[in-house]
């Protein structure tokens, strides 16, 4: 099509494509050419006296009959495309995708985690897709797939990357704010670069602190940054001891942020607020446990 | 057909057109308390024109946002929020009661010969009822959490859980909704009841075929809509758990309740304006309808066959492989009536006697555009080619050449075809044509592009995009310019000529029709005696 294919199934639905686009673009010149012609032709000062031709049923049974044959074809083309799309292959490699306000997470077999989807070439490879918030999609223009991530539901999706790149991976679900930076990549490399990065990453994500995965594998870095910045929510460099100005039950008041203040602000994220940002964490009460809770918050504490 | 020779002058030979006839009531309550059926459509032309501005405002606004990468004019929420309202605005107030409302309301009973539509007064309400709806829509902007960032689709969950006013704005829709009901109840039994002696089925005008066709889908349809817009307010309200997972709904249910209702309205949008062409075209060429019985029992087999193809606007939700293919097959066979439309108007030109002026033009550029949209409907009818283009500005490009290509451009058709009818004088012509070439060229530009974007994997409802997008936002932004400076010709062009336009004939174009055989503007009762058909509707022998 316009972007480059880099999937085996993307050869396939350009070729649907392309099938489909012929057969409009001979019929809009059809139409078109016509339409000009007749109006050229029969306009009022060449052709004064008009003959009345009430119909033609040979006409009429033509311009229904060629048509359906047509559109059965593209019905028929389209189908075989994506009757392979959701045939997933015995061999797929499983990677678990998680979709949240506004940031994609990525977990191998092995239970190691990425932001970005790192797959080797010419392998298969499964999507298991699941949602913490709303709808989202997923989207890899370049593989010509795309399938909704729905709350409560799980979706697949599988493709092979047959070239080595990057390519961008997008959410085509509208989810909010910040739907639009809802962003990442693809990596399509050699068996063997894989096989390395996955090794790096392992031993890089066994060595860090336990509160920083947890971080990372919740999507809480999606909304808070580490470094200062401002995202959705508040930085979390230096948040422990930071004193700020928070709305409680609609009243503002000053508060410290201290283990205590930490923990309710996990658990129930909406009963302080601080002032100047939406009131949109969802809760984790429930999905993290109050050991994984102080695994965070002693790591909140080193951010200094 | 009655030949009412004094009307051809268009002189009023007994009485006062229905602009001037005096009535019950005295000044503003003269058009606010009216039951005639031309003076609701004026109500309604008035009020969807003021809204259709609105709509344009904010669309020019969301592509001025998207000339550059990152922040241009506003800040993400304002553009989510201002292209929910773009969406709910021309959708709800402009393209869903556009032709029906205003051209159906004034030339329905005109063109069967009947005095009024058969419940003057529930006409009336209709209105209010649409009045209230844009009142409750123009106020979730302003109360509570602020104006709807839902996109007008309103999909849960995240519609159940957003903090801004989509209650209300939903509310808004579902009175609408009401006002669609009720019109196209009035109108089944207008055509059903008021029909004059000896305009049996097959001699009526197309467009009241149309139009019938339409009614039906209105008053089936929309109550399902309606039901589900109020479980998204129970929702909210109390928490009942319908369609958010949290709560154990489930939100693939809301989007088959949500497209049951707007599939069909697509046909609702559409139906009408391909009526209006088909009124325009034989009077231009001069010669009868090309295909009557074709084109009149195709509007049925579009609103049926498209009252089943809901599930082509869900095909990556996660809906079963069965089901997508099934809706992908009823889908392609959509096309079917819709192509034979298209051929039949095509080969009324052939050995008509052309004359070339604006409401012409503007038929002629619906069919360019209105086969766009309906031929990049096919590519996403396949099922493997929707995977890509699913979601993004391949599908606004889509819709937008049916929707404003299509159904807006038949607007405009009818409004130069009836103009003169309907206000007694002309416009000018050649600004009229010009206004059309430039509008012709900016559409293109704008909306062109967005299929190619589509294509290169633009997603849509992106506040922000990557690098490789630029330069076909720029292309489309200055589209928008073109196109938008075109609808500022026309319909100045059209408000100049409602005072200094010449006085119009009763029949300026040649028309065989009923509204035709009456001055312009039409006497409060349309016609003096009602008239005895004898012939089909386009009788050029």
């Amino acid at each position: 099509m316009f972007s480059g294919a880099a999937s085996t199934i993307a050869t396939k639905v350009d070729s649907a494509f392309l099938f489909i686009l012929v057969i409009c673009v001979l019929m809009l010149l059809l139409i078109t050419f016509l339409m000009v012609f007749f109006v050229i032709k029969y306009r009022r000062d060449k052709n004064p006296i008009p003959t009345n031709i009430e119909g033609n049923f040979l006409l009429e049974v033509v311009w229904t009959v060629v048509p359906t044959i047509l559109v059965i074809a593209m019905f028929y083309y389209g189908w075989i495309g994506y009757r392979e799309m959701e045939t997933i292959p015995e061999d797929a490699m499983p990677v678990k995708v998680t979709a949240q306000m506004w940031s994609w997470s990525f977990e191998y077999e092995n239970g190691t985690r990425s932001d970005e989807l790192v797959v080797p070439i010419n392998q298969p490879v499964k999507l298991e897709l699941f949602s913490r918030d709303v709808l989202h999609s997923l989207f890899v223009p370049a593989f010509r797939i795309k399938k909704d991530v729905v709350p409560g539901i799980r979706t697949t999706l599988w493709f092979t990357g047959d070239e080595e790149g990057t390519y961008d991976l997008l959410c085509t679900e509208y989810c909010g704010l910040r739907h639009s930076d809802m962003l990442s990549r693809v990596v399509v490399m050699s068996q063997d670069a894989f096989a390395s990065w996955m090794a790096g990453k392992t031993a890089h994500e066994a060595a860090e602190p336990a509160g920083r995965q947890l971080l990372e594998s919740q999507g809480c870095l999606g909304c808070h940054s580490l470094d200062g910045s401002r995202i959705v929510g508040p930085t979390l460099k230096g948040i422990f001891g930071r004193k700020g100005r928070v709305l409680t039950d609609g009243a503002e008041r000053d508060v410290v942020a201290d283990e205590d203040y930490l923990r309710r602000s996990i658990v129930k994220p909406n009963a302080d607020v601080v002032v100047g940002y939406p009131p949109i964490m969802p809760s984790q009460e429930g999905i993290l446990s109050d050991e994984q809770i102080d695994a965070i918050i002693e790591y909140l504490k080193t951010l200094q | 057909m009655n030949d009412m020779t004094a009307a051809a002058h268009g002189s009023h030979p007994s009485g006062l057109s229905y602009l001037e006839e005096p009535g019950r009531y005295g000044g503003i309550r003269s058009w606010l308390l009216t039951t005639d059926h031309k003076r609701i459509a004026l109500l309604y032309l008035t009020s969807v024109l003021t809204f259709y501005a609105v709509g344009i405002a904010l669309g020019v606004l969301m592509r001025l946002e998207l000339l550059t990468p990152g922040e241009t004019i506003v800040k993400p929420q304002t553009y989510n929020a201002i292209f929910t309202l773009h969406g709910v605005i021309m959708i709800f107030l402009f393209v869903i009661p556009g032709v029906p409302a205003i051209f159906g309301n004034f030339f329905l009973p005109l063109l069967i010969g009947a005095k009024d539509v058969a419940f003057p007064r529930i006409n009336l309400f209709s209105w209010y009822l649409y009045i209230a709806g844009a009142f409750f829509a123009v106020t979730s902007l302003f109360t509570g959490g602020g104006p709807p960032d839902t996109g007008w689709t309103f999909y849960a969950p995240y519609s159940i859980r957003t903090g801004t006013n989509v209650s209300l704005a939903v509310f808004a829709a579902f009175v609408l909704g009401f006002s669609s009901i009720l019109t196209g109840l009035n109108f089944v039994t207008t055509i059903h009841r008021l029909r004059a002696p000896g305009m049996t089925w097959t001699r009526m005008p197309l467009f009241v075929w149309a139009t019938y066709a339409t009614a039906w889908v209105q008053v089936l349809a929309t109550p399902i809509i309606g039901i589900t817009l109020l479980l998204v307010i129970l929702e909210r309200f109390f928490g009942v758990g319908i369609f958010d997972p949290e709560k154990g709904g489930d939100p693939i249910l809301f989007q088959h309740l949500f497209w049951i209702y707007s599939h069909p309205a697509v046909y609702i949008m559409i139906l009408p304006g391909m009526g209006v062409i088909t009124e325009i075209i034989p009077v231009f060429a001069r010669r009868t309808i090309f295909g009557y019985k074709a084109i009149a029992y195709s509007s049925v087999a579009i609103a049926a066959l498209g009252s089943l193809v809901w599930g082509h606007h869900m095909f990556v939700s996660g809906q079963s492989y069965t089901a997508n293919v099934i809706f992908s097959f009823i889908t392609f066979l959509v096309a079917i009536p819709s192509a034979i439309k298209v051929f039949n108007w095509v080969a009324t030109l052939y050995k008509g006697s052309i004359l070339i002026a604006p409401p012409f033009l503007f038929a002629l550029s619906f069919i360019f555009l209105f086969s766009i949209g309906g031929l990049t409907g096919l590519m996403q009818g396949a099922l493997s080619v929707n995977v890509h283009i699913h979601d993004t500005y391949f599908v606004v490009g889509h819709f937008h050449y049916v929707m404003f290509g299509g159904t807006a451009y038949a607007f405009f058709a009818g409004l130069h075809y009836w103009y003169p009818k309907m206000f007694g004088r002309m416009y000018s012509q050649r600004t009229a044509t010009l206004a059309c070439t430039i509008m012709f060229i900016g559409f293109n530009m704008l909306y062109f592009t967005m299929l190619v974007l589509g294509l290169q994997g633009m997603p849509r409802r992106y506040y922000d995009y990557l690098p490789q997008f630029h330069t076909g936002h720029v292309i489309a932004t200055v589209g928008s310019w073109i196109l938008v400076s075109g609808l500022i010709v026309m319909f100045a062009n059209l408000l100049i000529a409602l005072r200094k336009g010449e006085r119009a004939a009763a029949d300026p174009w040649g028309g065989k029709t009923l509204e035709w055989q009456v001055p312009s503007p039409p006497p409060h009762e349309n016609f003096e005696e009602i008239p005895v058909i004898d012939r089909g509707a386009y009788d050029y022998d």
